[in-house]
């Protein structure tokens, strides 16, 4: 019996140590090696690197492309969840099942869709190029092919917390003469307010980090349709190693706020990893 | 009796009409519940679905038979697609199938032991969905470089990993794992422990406790996040393409073909490809969800 615990206490110890080393090595080392590298040469070079114009067009590129899928996403998301938990109809599922397919498609497949219906080549290129709109290689595509990848992020954060919520609060609400709006901002709003947030969070996260989505799209023109983890590309295969890691820390710092964001508003609404 | 009597009472019949307005609560003949607001979130959904999903995916349908039968064939099966797609699919299912004990150790010490550093431990879990795939890709290639911090020593050894395959599987598995620990934490937090301690006291030894009775009730969720591993690391892209050194038919993965067919402006020869991993990856997930469902 007195072996028995003692082994059952090391089986235990060297799982702990070996879970341990799989997050240090696998997980948090390459975080470490971004820092690292941009920090090669000190902080002035990478901070110089970040200050560069074609860096801070990439920037402002990434901002206002996630400026716009974002809310998209958001109020697209947002229907959606009340469309799917509030009603009963056909295909309820198979609509959840299409909302979540663009996580199970390839981010260059993402991009490459956007070209088919919109490249010189596609099916209405033609007739955009009468009309002298460019949509790939410039702002528009970059905007579609994010909100294509970020587009179930909202809606899967929502739908699950709707569904177990019922409907219970909001008929009572419709029965004693609320509109529909003010059933909607004042009954279950405030219920899913940490969940949308989180939702928006992620999509957020995602809308700027995206790379292979935007690549296909972007045209990757310097200063104009390069956003930033195209920038870090570009960097690299000139072999600003110095700039390409100062970029690259710049978006790592972007996914730990959203980790950590994250993480409080878990704590607050008491919900467990929806990050999938 | 009464009670129960009374709530039978006050509970409205679901499919009760209002009295205000019979066509609020109908849609297509079909009668819904009290609530406003089914036909503006429908409509927007179906808008939403149509002109961001749907459309653009029946474009990429629809292109690849531009060619003709016979030419989409002749391109998929030119020597450099078959190596790129068979790379691709054979890389994520051993990525994807090493990741579960990886996630099965991550989700069982984050679920069962306590020790300084668990909550970092759980956090870094996520790093893998939060950090955007180009920065994990030059982290990766940095780190398993010739040079790297463990490139070296593992080059030492005679083990080359980046610019080889082994770097692909490396990119595959950092983008799956989570989804492993996360798929199985939830089901192991609420396996009773009583089970175990039963088995343990009949006798069984912790190795037959672990493969007999835990294991079996965490494999439907092992399963699900196998194939969401799978799923993801089949079309992954940013952080591969640093590390995998892209040489055709040896590193070369199918998304990088896509690109590449794109930039000569091969448009069908792209779809071609991609319609090719759509249906080959839909036709495994299908698969792995009917497993999932005789497993559950």
């Amino acid at each position: 019996m007195n072996t028995d615990r003692r082994e059952n206490l090391l089986a235990r110890r060297s799982a702990i140590l070996a879970a341990i080393l799989v997050g240090v090595l696998f997980l948090l080392l390459p975080l470490l090696a971004v820092f690292v590298e941009a920090l090669r040469r000190g902080l002035p070079p990478a901070l110089e690197a970040i200050a560069d114009p074609d860096a801070i067009a990439s920037i402002r590129l990434t901002l206002l492309v996630a400026a716009i899928a974002v809310p998209v996403n958001t109020i697209g998301g947002v229907a959606a969840a009340w469309c799917i938990t509030k009603f009963d109809f056909p295909g309820r599922g198979a609509m959840l099942a299409f909302i979540e397919l663009p996580f199970s498609v390839s981010p260059v497949i993402s991009g490459l869709v956007w070209v088919l219906l919109f490249g010189a080549q596609g099916w209405f290129g033609p007739w955009l190029q009468e009309r002298d709109i460019q949509i790939i290689f410039a702002l528009p595509g970059l905007v579609l092919a994010t909100v294509f990848v970020t587009f179930p992020f909202v809606a899967r954060t929502l739908v699950p917390l709707m569904q177990e919520q019922g409907r219970s609060a909001e008929e009572a609400a419709a029965t004693l003469g609320a509109s529909g709006w003010q059933t909607f901002l004042r009954v279950t709003l405030p219920d899913i307010r940490w969940a949308l947030l989180s939702g928006v969070l992620l999509c957020n996260a995602r809308a700027m980090g995206e790379f292979g989505a935007v690549s296909v799209v972007s045209g990757h023109i310097r200063g104009e349709t390069n956003t930033m983890p195209l920038h870090v590309e570009i960097l690299y295969n000139e072999y600003q190693f110095v700039g390409a890691f100062a970029v690259a820390a710049l978006l790592a710092l972007l996914a730990l706020v959203t980790l950590g964001a994250k993480a409080v508003l878990e704590r607050y609404s008491g919900m467990l990893g929806a990050m999938l | 009796m009464m009670a129960a009597a009374s709530t039978v009472f006050i509970a409205p019949p679901v499919e009760r009409e209002k009295p205000t307005g019979a066509a609020r609560g109908r849609w297509f003949g079909l009668r819904r519940g009290p609530l406003p607001g089914f036909g503006l979130t429908f409509g927007l959904t179906l808008l939403w679905l149509g002109l961001i999903v749907l459309l653009p995916l029946a474009a990429l349908a629809l292109r690849p038979w531009t060619l003709g039968i016979e030419g989409v064939f002749r391109s998929l099966s030119e020597p450099r697609v078959l190596a790129a797609l068979r790379l691709s699919f054979v890389s994520a299912l051993l990525a994807a199938a090493l990741n579960v004990p990886l996630g099965l150790l991550l989700a069982w010490v984050l679920v069962r032991e306590r020790f300084p550093g668990r909550r970092l431990l759980d956090a870094a879990v996520d790093l893998p969905f939060a950090l955007p795939t180009a920065v994990a890709g030059l982290a990766l290639t940095a780190l398993y470089a010739p040079n790297g911090w463990l490139g070296a020593p593992l080059a030492a050894l005679g083990w080359q990993v980046a610019y080889t395959p082994w770097g692909i599987g490396i990119a595959m598995m950092f983008v799956g794992l989570p989804f492993i620990v996360r798929s199985v934490e939830p089901v192991l937090r609420d396996f009773p422990r009583d089970a175990e301690e039963v088995a343990a006291t009949l006798g069984a030894t912790a190795a037959q406790t672990m493969w007999r009775v835990v294991l079996p009730a965490l494999r439907p969720a092992l399963l699900a996040g196998f194939t969401m591993a799978f799923a993801r690391a089949v079309g992954e892209y940013g952080s591969i393409i640093f590390i995998a050194g892209n040489r055709p038919m040896v590193s070369e993965i199918a998304p990088l073909l896509i690109v590449i067919r794109l930039e000569q402006f091969d448009y069908a020869g792209a779809s071609a490809v991609g319609l090719a991993m759509l249906v080959l990856a839909f036709a495994i997930l299908l698969a792995l969800n009917l497993l999932q469902r005789r497993a559950g």
